[in-house]
Order: structure tokens, then C-alpha cells, then sequence
């Protein structure tokens, strides 16, 4: 991939490991935003879709000194050689470097779960049946008209809530600006997260929060050794926390000297 | 060397009769027929919107003259107008209307077509099912103050000189996709006259890459 950002916004997210209670709301939030159909059987998670997933993990001591965290995982808009853009035969996916943001088609996936297998997140589904939303229960009336569904056969990702951006865009128009406001592009679940541990913004502008945070010492990124650039930091001021964002080798993980110790 | 003795099986074959190209071209001219001309006009339904809206009458300063604007598309804009967070109204509603046509029992004109909208829509305040001829997929996204105020582009540039037609076209859906024969296009060969005939996804990039807006044949810029 030759391209490379030029002047354009380049949006990302700051994930707090620390402010993080796990609650979820993240997950409900972006399934709601984003017309995510649910199974019959929504228990069943290796069917039932979400694009923003929830880890939990822990330090695996004993008592008293267990602790746990919790990884909010969304799409990484995977900055340098996006795994699922390269492989992508259909060209289904791709970066756009005025946004940064990787799109999915839908209405051009071919289905054959390439990127799935590329991505190292497991940040994509697939969708092995229509979407499906039980009359009469009210769901219906919650799809969005700005996300379109999803079809059988198609693979499916977080978008970054794609839509909100042409939203402020359109916004932006009637005001005529061309550029935005910090905030006035944030995705559902940086709105819903009630501890405000999601922040949202543009990486290339040094006035955003989030680039302010993307340098922090105790940022870092999931598997970042791969060199693909995630454009989702986390922050975690405790050690073993960030450990489990990469696979180190022993001796190799270099904790961040914590004032508080 | 027995093959150089033998005939040849195509040489021995006698001039294909008249009466064969007869039945070829019977065969082929009704096929191209059928393919080009009838196939076309089976393939589409035509339906006619409920009631006819005269665009030249309303747009002509000498007989409405509660039409505002000093420009074409602020005269387009004022029925079809932009909503406060930018998103395009598209048909007006029934509400825009009876803010002229607002006593069902007194005709403004003497057009059947508008005592037949009093009596059937504003006296029962019952929203007009209009047709809608520029209907896209629900995969496009497509933001018209994007085009018309910060692009700068005419109403009719994509949709024609509609503000001076007299008679609403007939709606024609293709009866396999439901959609509208203005998005599929009207020539089956694919051919386009105006920007008009046809709206895909190969035309608007066209128009981006013909006003060098090359960053917006990104995918997510057009599609949702």
C-alpha cells in the first residue's frame, strides 16, 4: 500500500483500561446504532454477531491481590498494510486515507471470510443467515435508516459509526464548514460508555483529546508489534494489563515506571 | 495418404438456400425483437403518480407568485427544501402545500388535477403517495447540500429541467429489483444521453472524477 496520509483527518479512539467497568453498554450501544440482527438464540456466541466485543481478563493471582480488566475490542482501522484490505479479493474493503477509516461493502462482499482469516483482531463476522429482527417485539422499529442491513453471506465490521461522520458532515454543510468541531464526531459507543472511558477524535490534530492521549506513556496498542498501526490506543497504568495486549517473549515486556509503584 | 483422397465434408456441402437465411432472419429479427423492445417494455411497470403536479405552473412568477427565491435553486428549494440538520426533504410533504392550498372547498386555479387534491388530500389531510423516481438502494448514501451548496451544482444538472415540465413523467419500476427506472436507466443498452437517464454508481464517480473530487469515489463516501 502505497498511500499514505497526507492532510486529512485520521480518526481513532482512546480506549481507559483503568476507567472500564465492563458493563457493556458499549456493546448494546453499537448494536443498536448499527442495525445488528439478533439469532434466536443470542446465547450462542459463536453465531450471534457483534462488532464491538468485550474481553475480560485477569491477572490470575489469588486472593487478595486478583485483579481484573476488561478489553472493549472494536474494528482498529488498522493504519499500515490493513490485513483484511490487502487480501480482500472483491475489493469489499478498503482505507480511506481522508478518513482513516476502513469501509466494508456489503452489497460487494463475495463472503469468503479472507479477511476474517487476515484480520488478527477477530474484529469481522460473518453473517451465516439474513438479518433477523422478531416482529412485534419492537425491534423493527429501531433500525436505523443510516446503516444499511446486512445480507446472508456477507462479512460485517465495525465502521466507526461511519454514518455520524456524514451526519456532521451534513450538519457542518448548512453552517458551511467543511471541517469539524472535536465531538461533533463521535461514535455511539464513545456517546453511551457512562464512565467516559471511550474518547474519539482526529489522531492528526494535535488538539484533540485523543491524540493528547494517544502519546501518553501509558498508552499502547493490541499486538502492536505487527506493525499494522491500530488507530485504537488503550491506556492502562497497571504493567500486567498492557502484557496482555502482545505476545511477549520472557524478559522482553518493559513495564512503564508507575509513580504510584 | 488416404486422408488427401478423401473429400472434404465442407466442400461437398451444397450453398446454403435462400430458404435458410429466410428462416434465419425469421428466427433472429423477432429474438432481437423480443430482446431489445419488448423485453424492455415487460420488464418495467409503469404506474402514474396520484394526482399531476404542474412544475411550470408553479415555477412561473406570472401565475404563483408565492414561490420564493431569486435563483433557480432557491425557487427549487423552496418546496424541496433542506431540513435544519442538512438532510434533504425531498418530495414536500402535505404540509407544505396547504400553506397555499390551505382551504380544501376554494380551487387557487381551475385545474381538475387540484379539486381532485383538495377533495382527496387536503380535505382528508391525507399525505400524498407520490412515486419516487430517484430512489437509490439501501446501501447508497447520497447528501444533496454536499452537491448543491458546497459543490455548487444546479438541481437540473442531475435531474433535468423538471421545474419547467407540465405533466409528471410515469413512474416505472423494474419488476425483478423494484427499482426505479431512472436509477437503472432508460436505455437497456446502457447508453446515456443526460445526466438524468441514469443514476449508478458508475455515473456518480464519473461526475467526481470529471470535477477532480477523486478522494470521493472512496466507498464509505457513497455508500453506508
Amino acid at each position: 500500500m502505497e498511500e499514505e496520509h497526507g492532510h486529512g483527518n485520521k480518526y481513532g479512539m482512546v480506549i481507559d483500561l483503568d476507567k472500564c467497568t465492563g458493563c457493556g453498554t458499549c456493546m448494546v450501544a453499537c448494536a443498536a446504532e448499527n442495525n445488528l440482527s439478533v439469532r434466536p438464540d443470542e446465547s450462542d456466541k459463536q453465531h450471534s454477531i457483534t462488532w464491538m466485543s468485550l474481553y475480560k481478563i485477569s491477572n490470575g493471582k489469588k486472593f487478595p491481590d486478583t485483579e481484573y480488566s476488561y478489553f472493549p475490542r472494536p474494528c482498529m482501522h488498522c493504519n499500515h498494510h490493513t490485513p483484511c484490505v490487502s487480501v480482500c479479493p472483491a475489493t469489499a474493503t478498503k482505507i480511506d486515507f481522508n478518513t482513516g477509516i476502513v469501509s466494508q461493502i456489503y452489497a460487494r462482499c463475495i463472503g469468503c471470510r479472507y479477511c476474517m482469516a487476515a484480520c488478527p483482531y477477530h474484529a469481522r463476522s460473518f453473517n451465516w443467515w439474513d438479518g433477523y429482527f422478531p416482529k412485534g417485539k419492537g425491534l423493527e422499529r429501531y433500525l436505523s435508516p443510516e446503516v444499511s442491513p446486512r445480507m446472508r453471506g456477507v462479512v460485517e465490521k465495525c465502521s466507526f459509526c461511519h454514518h455520524r461522520l456524514m451526519r456532521a458532515k451534513t450538519k457542518a454543510y448548512t453552517e458551511n464548514r467543511r471541517e469539524l468541531e472535536e465531538n461533533e464526531y463521535i461514535t455511539a459507543c464513545a456517546e453511551a460508555c457512562p464512565v467516559q472511558a471511550i474518547t474519539f477524535g482526529d489522531l492528526n490534530n494535535p488538539e484533540h483529546k485523543v491524540s493528547k492521549l494517544a502519546k501518553s506513556p501509558y498508552a499502547f496498542r493490541l499486538l502492536e508489534r505487527l506493525g499494522t498501526e491500530p488507530k485504537v490506543y488503550y491506556l492502562s497504568t497497571k504493567d500486567w494489563v498492557r502484557k496482555f495486549a502482545d505476545n511477549y517473549l520472557p524478559g522482553e515486556f518493559k513495564p512503564v515506571t508507575s509513580p504510584k509503584g | 495418404m488416404g486422408l488427401m483422397h478423401m473429400k472434404n465434408p465442407a466442400n461437398s456441402r451444397k450453398k446454403p438456400s435462400k430458404g435458410g437465411l429466410f428462416f434465419f432472419l425469421a428466427g433472429l429479427i423477432p429474438s432481437l425483437i423480443i430482446g431489445w423492445v419488448i423485453y424492455p417494455m415487460v420488464l418495467y411497470s409503469k404506474q402514474a403518480q396520484p394526482i399531476n403536479f404542474s412544475h411550470s405552473i408553479h415555477m412561473n412568477p406570472e401565475i404563483v407568485d408565492g414561490i420564493e427565491g431569486d435563483t433557480e435553486i432557491e425557487k427549487c428549494l423552496y418546496c424541496h427544501e433542506f431540513r435544519e440538520d442538512g438532510t434533504f426533504a425531498g418530495i414536500p410533504k402535505l404540509a407544505k402545500c396547504t400553506e397555499c392550498h390551505d382551504d380544501p372547498d376554494s380551487a387557487l386555479g381551475e385545474s381538475e388535477e387540484e379539486k381532485k387534491f383538495l377533495s382527496k388530500y387536503v380535505a382528508n389531510e391525507k399525505e400524498i403517495p407520490w412515486y419516487s423516481y430517484y430512489r437509490q438502494p439501501d446501501c447508497v448514501y447520497f447528501s444533496h447540500i454536499a452537491h448543491v451548496k458546497m459543490g455548487e451544482i444546479n438541481c437540473k444538472t442531475c435531474h433535468g429541467d423538471h421545474g419547467k415540465t407540465d405533466k409528471l413523467p410515469v413512474y416505472q419500476a423494474n419488476r425483478l429489483t423494484g427499482y426505479s427506472i431512472n436509477i437503472w436507466g432508460r436505455n437497456i443498452a446502457g447508453y446515456k444521453t443526460n445526466t438524468w437517464d441514469r443514476m449508478k454508481m458508475d455515473d456518480c464517480a464519473e461526475c467526481h472524477t470529471l470535477k477532480e473530487k477523486e478522494g470521493n469515489n472512496a466507498c464509505f463516501v457513497c455508500h453506508k
